[in-house]
């Protein structure tokens, strides 16, 4: 059941930011949710930009590069397109389109300019990565920007882990200190612009485990200072409770050992020492977590965010698993 | 299945590493979200029970293991950890790296005061030092050094146990360090700050027509500021040149040596394999020494004598017995136990599927498995009891 407050927000964003701590699987999380856009008929563009490759591994498909590819293609006319974006390139595509330099671009790479401009200069290099995002995110097929129609109905960023990402999209900020002039202003400007309306939703993907909660609540008040549009708070790998109340109070009766000793027996199971108590240590064990787990759940939902969950699958994500996620997060109500 | 049943896993033994009176250094690497700073902590904590005097360097601790290690002061220093078993005469001290307060440090140890002022108040300088994305790999690097050379001249440490940054990808650790150093020191900031100096006398004519119009060129859209900034850090840094590479390139070494032992750390899933994988294979070019794989939170299955499958039949076995009104309530509590231990069986048998898939690709690397904890650790007890797990 969608939340009136996801489907509001969820009207105009355009370009989705995916960002969570390391290990939440926030790779996963946004293939997941470009997948459930274009398996509803968009023409989607799912981007990459710290050369993990991990769109490539989610769909099993070779390396991606410089080059849009299409990995899907719906039966409902969507399509899903991925893209790697590396720095170097975006800043020799964006000299060229801005400066047409044939010889100096050789000569800027010769001397080691474009290094020192792609991996050192602080913040160009997020400039240069968004800018590419920014760029797609605008295409028309028309002959300027603006013109004609969109070439994707919505782009989804796998972007750096919350510690990182507040700096990675506040370029107009870092490049501020260092360009105070100059084409590279410029562009910041209108990304900054771009990033800070309605279009723009950055999703914080969690697990109910303490570090990545407290990472997430901080990243929430940190993006919201910076006038960034939270989307949703995406609980990734949540447990099903798989013990009703009636079991989880049976655990503190000293009977239940004996029972449990019965039903295997009839069930024609070797019930064992180790057995039994195992699998009493195994309801303990979960009945913990299961709390630990909803203490995290109501830390979040005290953030006042949209919050969207996805289930761990026991097979993990591998074959069919990133469709089973779509369709959970199309069944959320997530357009 | 125990890791030590499979023949191209053999176990990773922790308590012998750190016994080992002859390594000095244990590196814990691994990509962001695996556990890294625990298994540190927890590696640090068995080995001054044990009776080494250890010095661990943790980079981004949880709020409350940082607490429960009494990092709440950020001051760059080891401070004594409270609460320690020292019967057998070990020490521990820890601390939290500070990455931009190292940065200044290296400043000021070798450039004049004045100098060192100007440098710590360009602003080029102050944006590399507190963002550039391999800083902290850098200065973690740096700290390892430091914290070597006080340990050789004080004694007060025998095991210094490093945690690496939270890097994308593992092989940050590595590779930023010499990133940096040779931006620092490399020919594109020479030219800037003097053209001459670098090239040859017949060289130069061409090559600077280059570098003008790479200059020029870049003013243009980075803005002429910012060169001039980077022109100033440079002339003010000129002293320091060879410095930044030659620092880089000595810890480097350090890391090649017999004493220095890599704990790689992984959960088990397959990105977080696959870049242990990526610095197993790297370590072995560089021939550094590899102590073992830690993988952490492995699902436990104490009933694990009874499968997945058997489980869900019973399952199935009994519900059915219910329904029909012989079983009544007491076997729909077995019913949900049983339900239980299959997911768990299933999440348990995928997880070794993965590690044995390492395995497989790197065989002979010894493997230590460690069961996810119910909660989150952040206390001294909590470390300890990874610590058991750790040793096997």
């Amino acid at each position: 059941m969608p939340s009136p407050a996801l489907a509001r927000s969820l009207t105009d964003a355009r370009l989705h930011v995916v960002t969570g701590k390391g290990g939440t699987g926030k790779t996963t999380v946004a293939a997941a949710l470009a997948l459930a856009l274009a398996a509803q008929g968009r023409r989607v563009l799912l981007a990459e930009v710290e050369g993990r490759q991990g769109i490539s591994q989610a769909f099993d498909v070779p390396p991606l590069g410089d080059d849009e590819v299409r990995l899907v293609t719906d039966p409902s006319g969507g399509e899903l397109w991925g893209l790697s974006v590396d720095a170097k390139p975006a800043l020799m595509e964006y000299l060229q389109t801005f400066y047409k330099l044939g010889r100096a671009g050789a000569a800027l790479e010769k001397v080691g300019a474009i290094d020192f401009a792609t991996t050192i200069a602080p913040g160009v290099r997020d400039v240069l990565l968004i800018g590419k995002v920014y760029e797609a995110t605008g295409r028309t097929d028309g002959a300027r920007r603006g013109q004609g129609r969109l070439v994707y109905d919505s782009v989804v960023l796998d972007a750096p882990p919350t510690g990182r990402v507040v700096r990675f999209l506040n370029v107009n900020h870092e490049v501020a200190d260092i360009a105070r002039v100059g084409p590279i202003r410029g562009q910041a400007e209108s990304i900054t612009r771009m990033l800070r309306d309605r279009s723009t939703l950055v999703h914080i993907v969690t697990l109910l485990e303490e570090m990545p909660v407290q990472e997430s609540v901080d990243a929430i008040a940190e993006l919201t200072a910076h006038r960034f549009g939270v989307g949703a708070v995406i609980v990734n790998l949540e447990r099903e409770a798989l013990l009703s109340a009636a079991t989880r109070a049976a655990l503190d009766d000293p009977a239940l050992e004996e029972r449990v000793r019965a039903d295997l027996t009839a069930a024609r199971v070797r019930a064992s020492g180790p057995v039994v108590r195992g699998l009493l240590a195994e309801a303990e064990d979960h009945v913990e977590r299961l709390l630990l787990e909803d203490e995290m759940r109501a830390e979040i939902r005290s953030q006042d965010v949209p919050v969207l969950h996805l289930p761990a699958l026991p097979g993990g994500v591998d074959g069919g698993g990133l469709s089973v996620l779509a369709q959970a997060l199309t069944e959320q109500g997530v357009r | 299945m125990s890791p030590t049943a499979d023949r191209a896993m053999p176990a990773f033994d922790i308590d012998t590493l750190i016994s080992d009176a002859h390594v000095g250094v244990v590196v814990c690497c691994g990509s962001g979200g695996v556990g890294k700073t625990t298994t540190a902590a927890a590696l640090a904590l068995r080995a001054a029970e044990a009776g080494r005097r250890v010095v661990v360097l943790t980079i981004d601790p949880a709020r409350r293991l940082a607490q429960s290690l009494g990092l709440s002061e950020l001051d760059n220093t080891p401070r004594p950890v409270q609460g320690i078993d020292a019967a057998a005469g070990g020490t521990l001290d820890a601390m939290m790296l500070d990455m931009k307060r190292t940065f200044d440090d290296v400043v000021e140890a070798h450039a004049t005061p004045e100098k060192a002022a100007q440098i710590l108040a360009n602003p080029f300088y102050q944006a590399v030092s507190s963002s550039f994305a391999g800083t902290q790999e850098y200065m973690a690097m740096e700290k390892l050094g430091q914290l070597r050379a006080q340990a050789e001249r004080t004694g007060q440490w025998d095991l210094i146990v490093v945690d690496t940054p939270p890097s994308r990808s593992a092989l940050d650790f590595l590779d930023a360090p010499k990133r940096l150093g040779s931006f620092l020191d490399g020919r594109f900031i020479r030219l800037l700050s003097a053209p001459a100096k670098a090239s040859g006398r017949a060289y130069l004519k061409v090559f600077s027509v280059g570098v003008n119009l790479a200059t020029n060129t870049l003013g243009k859209i980075l803005g002429g500021q910012m060169l001039t900034d980077v022109q100033t850090f440079v002339a003010a840094l000129d002293t320091m040149f060879g410095g930044f590479r030659e620092r880089a390139d000595v810890t480097y070494a350090l890391l090649k040596e017999d004493a220095t032992a890599f704990v790689v750390v992984a959960a088990p899933e397959r990105d977080a394999l696959r870049e242990a994988a990526y610095f197993v294979d790297r370590l072995g070019e560089e021939r550094m020494p590899l102590a073992g794989l830690v993988v952490n939170r492995i699902q436990a299955v104490p009933a694990g004598a009874l499968s997945a499958a058997r489980a869900l039949a019973a399952a199935e076995q009994l519900a059915e017995g219910s329904d029909q009104g012989s079983g009544g309530q007491a076997a729909s509590a077995t019913v949900e136990l049983l339900r239980l231990h299959a997911a768990l069986a299933t999440t348990a048998d995928r997880q070794r599927a993965q590690v044995s898939r390492f395995a497989a690709g790197h065989p002979g690397i010894p493997v230590v498995e460690v069961p996810a904890a119910a909660t989150d650790i952040h206390d001294l007890q909590g470390l300890r009891s990874i610590g058991v797990a750790l040793a096997g």
